[in-house]
Protein backbone atom coordinates (compact mmCIF):
# COMPACT_ATOMS: atom_id res chain seq x y z
CA UNK A 1 0.00 0.00 0.00
CA UNK A 2 0.87 3.78 -0.87
CA UNK A 3 1.76 6.22 2.37
CA UNK A 4 -1.94 8.06 1.04
CA UNK A 5 -3.55 4.29 1.21
CA UNK A 6 -2.14 3.85 4.44
CA UNK A 7 -3.15 6.94 5.78
CA UNK A 8 -6.65 6.49 4.43
CA UNK A 9 -6.86 2.99 6.02
CA UNK A 10 -5.74 4.20 9.52
CA UNK A 11 -7.82 7.32 9.59
CA UNK A 12 -10.43 4.22 8.79
CA UNK A 13 -9.54 2.40 11.55
CA UNK A 14 -9.24 5.12 13.87
CA UNK A 15 -13.33 6.27 12.95
CA UNK A 16 -14.45 2.73 13.38
CA UNK A 17 -12.76 2.32 16.50
CA UNK A 18 -14.22 5.92 17.71
CA UNK A 19 -17.92 4.69 16.40
CA UNK A 20 -17.79 1.64 18.06
CA UNK A 21 -16.31 2.34 21.76
CA UNK A 22 -17.00 6.01 22.30
CA UNK A 23 -20.24 4.96 23.68
CA UNK A 24 -18.49 3.98 26.53
CA UNK A 25 -17.41 7.75 27.38
CA UNK A 26 -20.81 8.75 28.35
CA UNK A 27 -22.32 5.28 29.96
CA UNK A 28 -22.43 6.38 33.78
CA UNK A 29 -19.61 5.72 35.88
CA UNK A 30 -20.64 2.55 37.95
CA UNK A 31 -21.16 3.35 41.78
CA UNK A 32 -18.17 1.54 42.56
CA UNK A 33 -15.53 3.69 41.11
CA UNK A 34 -16.03 6.49 43.39
CA UNK A 35 -17.61 4.76 46.26
CA UNK A 36 -14.60 3.13 47.53
CA UNK A 37 -14.55 0.32 49.03
CA UNK A 38 -13.34 0.25 52.91
CA UNK A 39 -9.48 -0.90 51.47
CA UNK A 40 -8.48 2.03 49.44
CA UNK A 41 -11.12 4.31 51.70
CA UNK A 42 -8.31 3.68 53.78
CA UNK A 43 -5.69 4.64 51.36
CA UNK A 44 -6.67 7.71 50.68
CA UNK A 45 -7.69 8.53 54.13
CA UNK A 46 -3.75 8.39 54.63
CA UNK A 47 -3.44 10.02 51.59
CA UNK A 48 -5.12 12.89 52.16
CA UNK A 49 -3.53 13.09 56.03
CA UNK A 50 0.03 13.17 54.54
CA UNK A 51 -1.29 15.72 51.99
CA UNK A 52 -2.45 18.24 55.06
CA UNK A 53 0.61 17.37 57.05
CA UNK A 54 2.75 18.72 53.63
CA UNK A 55 0.23 21.52 53.01
CA UNK A 56 0.32 23.02 56.55
CA UNK A 57 4.05 21.99 56.72
CA UNK A 58 4.63 24.07 53.66
CA UNK A 59 2.14 26.87 54.15
CA UNK A 60 2.92 27.60 57.30
CA UNK A 61 6.22 29.11 57.32
CA UNK A 62 5.52 30.56 53.77
CA UNK A 63 2.30 32.31 55.31
CA UNK A 64 3.45 33.57 59.14
CA UNK A 65 0.30 36.02 59.48
CA UNK A 66 -2.50 33.32 58.59
CA UNK A 67 -4.11 32.33 61.84
CA UNK A 68 -2.99 28.54 62.42
CA UNK A 69 -4.20 25.44 60.76
CA UNK A 70 -6.07 23.41 63.02
CA UNK A 71 -3.95 19.72 63.43
CA UNK A 72 -6.55 17.48 64.40
CA UNK A 73 -3.96 14.54 63.31
CA UNK A 74 -1.55 15.74 65.87
CA UNK A 75 -1.68 13.01 68.94
CA UNK A 76 -3.93 14.28 71.83
CA UNK A 77 -2.55 15.12 74.81
CA UNK A 78 -3.43 12.15 77.03
CA UNK A 79 -2.02 9.74 74.46
CA UNK A 80 1.01 11.72 74.36
CA UNK A 81 0.88 11.62 78.02
CA UNK A 82 0.48 8.00 78.27
CA UNK A 83 2.91 6.85 75.93
CA UNK A 84 5.88 8.68 77.56
CA UNK A 85 4.34 6.99 80.63
CA UNK A 86 4.74 3.67 79.31
CA UNK A 87 8.21 4.57 78.57
CA UNK A 88 9.65 6.03 81.62
CA UNK A 89 7.79 4.53 84.06
CA UNK A 90 9.09 1.01 84.00
CA UNK A 91 12.58 2.13 84.02
CA UNK A 92 14.43 0.95 87.51
CA UNK A 93 17.84 2.83 86.93
CA UNK A 94 17.16 5.63 85.58
CA UNK A 95 13.43 6.56 85.25
CA UNK A 96 13.98 9.99 86.14
CA UNK A 97 16.97 12.51 84.88
CA UNK A 98 16.95 14.77 88.05
CA UNK A 99 16.32 13.27 91.32
CA UNK A 100 13.70 14.98 93.15
CA UNK A 101 16.65 15.70 95.81
CA UNK A 102 17.25 18.31 93.25
CA UNK A 103 14.24 19.84 93.34
CA UNK A 104 14.87 23.22 93.41
CA UNK A 105 17.19 23.18 90.36
CA UNK A 106 14.40 20.58 88.34
CA UNK A 107 11.96 22.97 88.84
CA UNK A 108 14.08 25.88 87.72
CA UNK A 109 15.51 24.10 85.03
CA UNK A 110 12.54 22.72 83.79
CA UNK A 111 10.33 26.00 83.86
CA UNK A 112 13.40 27.01 81.96
CA UNK A 113 12.83 24.86 79.12
CA UNK A 114 8.79 24.87 78.76
CA UNK A 115 9.05 28.79 79.63
CA UNK A 116 6.78 28.52 81.77
CA UNK A 117 6.77 29.00 85.80
CA UNK A 118 6.03 25.60 87.12
CA UNK A 119 4.65 23.95 89.88
CA UNK A 120 5.67 20.85 91.51
CA UNK A 121 2.64 19.26 93.68
CA UNK A 122 3.05 17.37 96.72
CA UNK A 123 1.45 14.39 96.50
CA UNK A 124 2.36 12.97 99.89
CA UNK A 125 -0.87 13.27 101.94
CA UNK A 126 -1.89 10.68 98.42
CA UNK A 127 0.40 8.16 99.15
CA UNK A 128 2.98 9.08 96.25
CA UNK A 129 6.52 10.63 96.98
CA UNK A 130 8.31 13.06 94.03
CA UNK A 131 10.79 10.31 92.28
CA UNK A 132 12.46 13.35 90.06
CA UNK A 133 11.74 14.86 86.77
CA UNK A 134 12.64 14.49 82.66
CA UNK A 135 13.01 17.17 79.76
CA UNK A 136 10.90 14.79 76.73
CA UNK A 137 10.28 16.68 73.38
CA UNK A 138 6.55 17.28 71.84
CA UNK A 139 4.89 19.41 69.49
CA UNK A 140 5.34 22.37 71.05
CA UNK A 141 9.02 21.56 71.90
CA UNK A 142 9.74 21.03 75.63
CA UNK A 143 7.80 19.04 78.12
CA UNK A 144 8.56 18.05 81.81
CA UNK A 145 7.56 14.90 83.05
CA UNK A 146 7.49 14.19 86.87
CA UNK A 147 6.88 10.99 88.27
CA UNK A 148 5.89 9.95 91.44
CA UNK A 149 5.66 6.75 93.19
CA UNK A 150 3.81 5.01 95.98
CA UNK A 151 5.11 2.72 98.72
CA UNK A 152 4.33 -0.14 97.08
CA UNK A 153 6.37 0.57 93.88
CA UNK A 154 3.46 2.16 91.75
CA UNK A 155 4.35 4.77 89.71
CA UNK A 156 2.16 7.95 88.60
CA UNK A 157 3.16 10.47 85.84
CA UNK A 158 2.81 14.33 85.44
CA UNK A 159 3.36 14.97 81.78
CA UNK A 160 3.02 19.28 81.08
CA UNK A 161 3.49 20.89 77.92
CA UNK A 162 2.11 23.99 76.53
CA UNK A 163 -0.49 22.89 74.44
CA UNK A 164 -0.60 23.15 70.85
CA UNK A 165 -2.75 25.38 68.36
CA UNK A 166 -5.36 22.81 67.95
CA UNK A 167 -6.11 21.71 71.25
CA UNK A 168 -9.08 23.26 73.09
CA UNK A 169 -9.24 24.24 76.27
CA UNK A 170 -11.09 21.37 78.48
CA UNK A 171 -11.92 21.16 82.07
CA UNK A 172 -10.45 17.87 83.90
CA UNK A 173 -10.92 14.78 81.56
CA UNK A 174 -10.31 10.91 81.62
CA UNK A 175 -8.97 8.56 78.78
CA UNK A 176 -7.15 5.49 78.49
CA UNK A 177 -4.44 4.27 75.90
CA UNK A 178 -3.01 1.21 76.33
CA UNK A 179 -3.82 0.05 79.69
CA UNK A 180 -2.80 3.55 81.44
CA UNK A 181 -5.40 6.10 83.23
CA UNK A 182 -5.09 9.24 82.35
CA UNK A 183 -6.66 12.74 83.43
CA UNK A 184 -5.82 15.63 81.70
CA UNK A 185 -7.04 18.98 81.28
CA UNK A 186 -5.97 22.18 79.25
CA UNK A 187 -5.23 25.67 80.24
CA UNK A 188 -4.73 28.99 78.18
CA UNK A 189 -1.05 28.63 78.88
CA UNK A 190 -0.14 24.84 80.07
CA UNK A 191 -1.51 21.54 79.32
CA UNK A 192 -1.23 18.51 82.63
CA UNK A 193 -2.26 15.23 82.00
CA UNK A 194 -1.47 12.46 85.11
CA UNK A 195 -1.09 8.94 83.70
CA UNK A 196 -0.53 6.06 86.16
CA UNK A 197 -1.93 2.28 85.73
CA UNK A 198 -3.98 2.34 88.59
CA UNK A 199 -7.73 2.27 89.19
CA UNK A 200 -9.65 5.43 87.83
CA UNK A 201 -11.20 6.11 91.42
CA UNK A 202 -7.25 5.92 92.75
CA UNK A 203 -6.01 8.11 89.73
CA UNK A 204 -9.24 10.85 89.85
CA UNK A 205 -8.36 11.52 93.99
CA UNK A 206 -4.19 12.15 92.93
CA UNK A 207 -5.55 14.39 89.80
CA UNK A 208 -7.82 16.11 91.71
CA UNK A 209 -5.18 17.14 94.32
CA UNK A 210 -2.57 17.84 91.67
CA UNK A 211 -5.30 19.90 89.92
CA UNK A 212 -6.17 22.02 93.46
CA UNK A 213 -2.58 22.72 93.85
CA UNK A 214 -1.44 23.73 90.10
CA UNK A 215 -4.78 25.66 89.62
CA UNK A 216 -5.70 27.72 92.79
CA UNK B 1 -2.74 13.99 45.75
CA UNK B 2 -6.42 13.96 45.51
CA UNK B 3 -8.35 11.01 44.28
CA UNK B 4 -10.78 13.94 42.42
CA UNK B 5 -7.40 14.07 39.68
CA UNK B 6 -8.30 10.81 38.87
CA UNK B 7 -11.82 10.93 38.68
CA UNK B 8 -12.00 12.60 35.12
CA UNK B 9 -10.22 10.22 33.61
CA UNK B 10 -12.15 7.54 34.45
CA UNK B 11 -14.41 7.79 31.41
CA UNK B 12 -11.51 7.09 28.65
CA UNK B 13 -9.99 4.69 31.27
CA UNK B 14 -12.95 2.95 30.75
CA UNK B 15 -13.27 3.05 26.55
CA UNK B 16 -10.13 1.85 26.01
CA UNK B 17 -10.61 -1.11 28.88
CA UNK B 18 -13.38 -2.16 26.79
CA UNK B 19 -11.53 -2.15 23.66
CA UNK B 20 -8.98 -3.91 25.12
CA UNK B 21 -10.67 -6.85 27.42
CA UNK B 22 -13.53 -6.85 24.91
CA UNK B 23 -16.61 -7.72 27.70
CA UNK B 24 -18.26 -4.85 30.06
CA UNK B 25 -17.61 -6.21 32.97
CA UNK B 26 -13.86 -7.53 32.71
CA UNK B 27 -13.22 -3.98 31.49
CA UNK B 28 -14.68 -2.30 34.52
CA UNK B 29 -12.93 -4.78 36.80
CA UNK B 30 -9.50 -3.95 34.87
CA UNK B 31 -10.62 0.02 35.82
CA UNK B 32 -11.27 -0.77 39.26
CA UNK B 33 -8.35 -2.65 39.72
CA UNK B 34 -5.85 0.08 38.20
CA UNK B 35 -8.36 2.83 40.26
CA UNK B 36 -6.94 1.10 43.36
CA UNK B 37 -3.48 0.41 42.58
CA UNK B 38 -3.27 4.12 41.30
CA UNK B 39 -4.29 5.23 45.12
CA UNK B 40 -2.20 3.14 46.72
CA UNK B 41 0.76 4.16 44.25
CA UNK B 42 -0.42 8.08 44.82
CA UNK B 43 3.10 8.53 46.56
CA UNK B 44 5.00 7.19 43.85
CA UNK B 45 2.83 9.87 41.22
CA UNK B 46 5.39 13.02 40.46
CA UNK B 47 3.74 16.06 38.62
CA UNK B 48 3.30 15.49 35.25
CA UNK B 49 1.11 13.80 33.17
CA UNK B 50 -1.21 12.23 35.15
CA UNK B 51 -3.16 10.57 31.61
CA UNK B 52 0.17 8.84 31.02
CA UNK B 53 0.64 7.32 34.31
CA UNK B 54 -2.38 6.11 34.96
CA UNK B 55 -2.35 4.31 31.64
CA UNK B 56 1.08 2.84 32.51
CA UNK B 57 -0.98 1.59 36.01
CA UNK B 58 -3.76 -0.02 33.51
CA UNK B 59 -1.04 -1.45 31.42
CA UNK B 60 0.68 -3.45 34.46
CA UNK B 61 -2.39 -4.71 35.93
CA UNK B 62 -3.75 -5.55 32.10
CA UNK B 63 -0.05 -7.64 31.90
CA UNK B 64 -0.77 -9.13 35.44
CA UNK B 65 -4.11 -10.13 34.40
CA UNK B 66 -3.17 -11.80 31.40
CA UNK B 67 -0.21 -13.72 33.31
CA UNK B 68 -3.29 -14.91 36.02
CA UNK B 69 -6.06 -15.93 34.47
CA UNK B 70 -5.54 -15.06 30.25
CA UNK B 71 -8.93 -12.47 30.39
CA UNK B 72 -8.66 -12.08 26.77
CA UNK B 73 -7.87 -15.16 24.64
CA UNK B 74 -5.24 -14.32 21.89
CA UNK B 75 -5.26 -16.27 18.82
CA UNK B 76 -2.10 -16.07 17.39
CA UNK B 77 -1.85 -15.75 13.69
CA UNK B 78 1.26 -17.60 11.74
CA UNK B 79 2.41 -14.52 9.06
CA UNK B 80 2.06 -16.98 6.37
CA UNK B 81 -1.57 -17.48 6.56
CA UNK B 82 -1.98 -13.99 5.78
CA UNK B 83 -2.80 -13.91 1.68
CA UNK B 84 -1.77 -11.44 -0.59
CA UNK B 85 -3.60 -7.68 -0.43
CA UNK B 86 -7.01 -7.54 -1.95
CA UNK B 87 -8.33 -4.10 -2.39
CA UNK B 88 -8.53 -2.41 0.90
CA UNK B 89 -12.38 -2.18 2.78
CA UNK B 90 -12.35 1.25 4.20
CA UNK B 91 -15.49 0.67 6.18
CA UNK B 92 -13.63 -1.34 8.60
CA UNK B 93 -16.41 -1.93 11.08
CA UNK B 94 -18.73 -3.50 9.17
CA UNK B 95 -17.07 -6.66 10.24
CA UNK B 96 -17.29 -7.59 13.89
CA UNK B 97 -13.89 -4.83 15.30
CA UNK B 98 -14.21 -6.32 19.02
CA UNK B 99 -13.06 -9.72 17.86
CA UNK B 100 -10.68 -8.43 15.48
CA UNK B 101 -8.62 -6.71 17.96
CA UNK B 102 -9.06 -9.44 20.03
CA UNK B 103 -6.99 -11.72 17.52
CA UNK B 104 -4.28 -9.16 18.11
CA UNK B 105 -1.28 -9.72 19.88
CA UNK B 106 -2.27 -8.17 23.59
CA UNK B 107 1.02 -6.02 23.19
CA UNK B 108 -0.19 -4.66 19.51
CA UNK B 109 -3.80 -4.12 20.58
CA UNK B 110 -2.09 -2.03 23.24
CA UNK B 111 -0.41 0.13 21.27
CA UNK B 112 -3.13 0.78 18.16
CA UNK B 113 -5.77 1.21 20.57
CA UNK B 114 -3.99 4.03 22.56
CA UNK B 115 -2.82 6.07 19.55
CA UNK B 116 -5.67 5.11 17.12
CA UNK B 117 -8.56 5.52 20.12
CA UNK B 118 -6.90 7.14 22.75
CA UNK B 119 -5.01 9.63 20.57
CA UNK B 120 -2.04 9.52 22.39
CA UNK B 121 1.25 10.54 21.19
CA UNK B 122 4.17 8.07 20.36
CA UNK B 123 6.00 9.57 23.39
CA UNK B 124 3.32 9.31 25.85
CA UNK B 125 2.63 5.11 24.40
CA UNK B 126 5.98 4.58 24.84
CA UNK B 127 6.08 6.38 28.53
CA UNK B 128 2.87 4.74 29.42
CA UNK B 129 3.85 1.02 28.17
CA UNK B 130 7.55 1.06 29.09
CA UNK B 131 8.79 0.66 25.68
CA UNK B 132 11.13 2.58 23.79
CA UNK B 133 9.51 4.62 20.51
CA UNK B 134 10.95 1.97 17.88
CA UNK B 135 8.87 -0.38 19.56
CA UNK B 136 5.55 2.10 19.48
CA UNK B 137 5.97 2.56 16.22
CA UNK B 138 6.64 -1.54 14.97
CA UNK B 139 3.74 -2.78 17.16
CA UNK B 140 1.59 0.12 15.75
CA UNK B 141 2.23 -0.61 12.12
CA UNK B 142 2.14 -4.30 12.55
CA UNK B 143 -0.74 -4.32 14.34
CA UNK B 144 -2.63 -1.63 12.42
CA UNK B 145 -2.21 -3.99 9.20
CA UNK B 146 -3.30 -7.06 11.15
CA UNK B 147 -6.37 -5.29 11.93
CA UNK B 148 -6.79 -3.96 8.07
CA UNK B 149 -6.28 -7.37 7.34
CA UNK B 150 -8.50 -9.22 9.47
CA UNK B 151 -11.22 -6.50 8.53
CA UNK B 152 -10.76 -7.34 5.62
CA UNK B 153 -11.44 -10.53 5.87
CA UNK B 154 -8.04 -11.69 4.50
CA UNK B 155 -7.07 -13.65 7.57
CA UNK B 156 -10.51 -15.29 9.24
CA UNK B 157 -10.43 -14.20 13.04
CA UNK B 158 -9.90 -17.76 13.98
CA UNK B 159 -6.38 -18.15 12.56
CA UNK B 160 -6.89 -19.79 9.48
CA UNK B 161 -6.88 -18.91 6.22
CA UNK B 162 -10.09 -17.78 3.94
CA UNK B 163 -10.45 -19.89 0.75
CA UNK B 164 -11.93 -18.15 -1.57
Amino acid sequence: MTEEEDRIEYAAQNAALHRKFDGVLTEPIPARMYMKRPMWLEYARAASLVAVGLAVGLALPMMRKAPPAPVAYETPLPIRAARAHLVYSPEVRHPVEVDAKDQDHLVKWLSKRLGLPLKVPVLTTEGFELLGGRLLPGPEGAVAQFMYQDGTGKRLTLYVTRPHAGEQVTAFRFAQDDGVSVFYWIDKDCGYALSGEVDKTTLARVASAVYKQIEP
Amino acid sequence: MDYNLIVPFIPNLRRYARALVGDRDGADDLVQDTLERAVRKFHLWRPGDLRAWLFSIMHNVFVNQLKARKIAPHVEIDENMIAAPVPTVTSVDVIDLQRSLLVLAPEQREVVLLIALEDMSYADVSRALGIPIGTVMSRLSRGREKLRKLMAGEVSRSGLRVVQ
